[in-house]
C-alpha cells in the first residue's frame, strides 16, 4: 500500500468525459490532487457522493482536483461498467473527474482496498493523507471529523495533516477472479 | 415473531445494523432471538433472494422489499425517509416492519 511520504504512481486513465487523464498533468496544474477509489454500486460511495461534489466545488476554487477512480470488476458488477459510470456522472451532475481503472492496475499499485478510499497527494505527488472522507457516512450533519477537508487545508497551508491516516470505510474493491 | 438478520462478512455495515436492530427491538419491548445468517456464496444469495448486506426479514418479509434488486453478494443500498442513501436500514424501517408484524399477529388472534 502506498504509504505517507511516498510518491504516488502515475496513471493515465479514461474518464467519463471522453478524455484520458494523466496524474502527472493534474499535479502540474493543481496544488493538490485527491484520488478517491470509488464506484457506482457501493452504498457507502452513494452516501458520501454529495460530499465529494461539495469538496470539488469548494476546493476546486483553490486549485485542488478531486479524481474518482472506479476499479471494480464490471463483469460481476455491471452497475460499475464504463457506460454505467458515464450515466451516473450525468445523472448526478458530477463536477469531478470520474475515471475507469479497467485493468485494476492502479488500484493495486496504490493498495486501495475499499470504495471510497482517499489518497490525498500534494503538488509533488507525495501522499499526505490516506483513508476516509469523514467519520460519518450516514449523516453529513453529524460529522465530527472532516478528515479530507482538514488534510486539504493543511496541505494547502504547507503543513502536514494532523491526521494522516484513517481506516477506509466502505465496500471491498471487486477484484477480478 | 421471527426475525432473521442476513449479512455478508465483506460488507462492514452489518455490526452497526445488528446493533440498530437490537436497539429498536429493545425500545419496542419485543423479546425475540434474532436468527443470524451469514451469506457466503452467490448460490446462497440467490436462495435467500439476498439483495445485499445487511438484509432483515421479519416473519419472512424483507423490511424494505426491493423485488427488482438482483440477489448477490454486495453491500445493500437503502434510501432513508429523508431520501439519503445509506448502507444501513433506518430505524423507522425496522420499527414499521416490527409494528406491521405485531398488527398482523393481533389481527389473526382476533380473527
Amino acid at each position: 500500500m502506498l504509504e505517507i511520504g511516498q510518491k504516488a504512481p502515475d496513471f493515465a486513465l479514461p474518464g467519463v468525459d471522453g478524455q484520458t487523464h494523466r496524474l502527472s498533468d493534474l499535479l502540474r496544474d493543481h496544488r493538490a490532487v485527491a484520488v478517491i477509489f470509488s464506484c457506482n454500486h457501493c452504498p457507502y460511495v452513494r452516501a458520501w457522493e454529495g460530499r465529494m461534489v461539495d469538496l470539488q466545488r469548494v476546493y476546486g476554487a483553490r486549485d485542488v482536483a478531486l479524481v474518482a477512480i472506479n476499479p471494480n470488476d464490471a463483469e460481476r458488477y455491471p452497475d460499475d461498467s464504463f457506460d454505467a459510470m458515464k450515466q451516473r456522472a450525468q445523472d448526478e451532475g458530477f463536477n469531478f473527474r470520474y475515471l475507469h481503472d479497467e485493468s485494476q492496475e492502479i488500484a493495486r499499485a496504490y493498495g486501495a482496498e475499499r470504495t471510497p478510499h482517499v489518497y490525498l497527494l500534494d503538488s509533488d505527488g507525495i501522499l499526505r493523507f490516506r483513508g476516509a472522507i469523514d467519520d460519518n457516512y450516514e449523516d453529513p450533519d453529524a460529522v465530527q471529523h472532516t478528515y479530507l477537508r482538514d488534510a486539504l487545508d493543511a496541505v494547502l497551508a504547507g503543513d502536514s495533516p494532523a491526521v494522516e491516516t484513517t481506516p477506509a470505510v466502505g465496500c471491498t474493491i471487486k477484484w477480478r477472479a | 415473531m421471527k426475525v432473521q438478520f442476513l449479512f455478508w462478512e465483506d460488507c462492514p455495515s452489518h455490526p452497526e445494523a445488528w446493533d440498530r436492530l437490537h436497539d429498536v427491538l429493545r425500545e419496542l419491548g419485543v423479546e425475540v432471538e434474532v436468527e443470524r445468517i451469514e451469506v457466503t456464496t452467490e448460490e446462497a444469495a440467490q436462495r435467500w433472494h439476498f439483495a445485499g448486506s445487511p438484509t432483515i426479514l421479519v416473519n419472512g418479509k424483507d423490511i424494505d422489499a426491493q423485488p427488482d434488486a438482483p440477489a448477490r453478494l454486495t453491500c445493500r443500498l437503502y434510501f432513508h425517509e429523508n431520501g439519503r442513501p445509506s448502507p444501513l436500514p433506518s430505524r423507522e424501517m425496522i420499527i414499521r416492519a416490527i409494528n406491521a408484524a405485531r398488527a398482523n399477529r393481533n389481527a389473526s388472534q382476533k380473527g
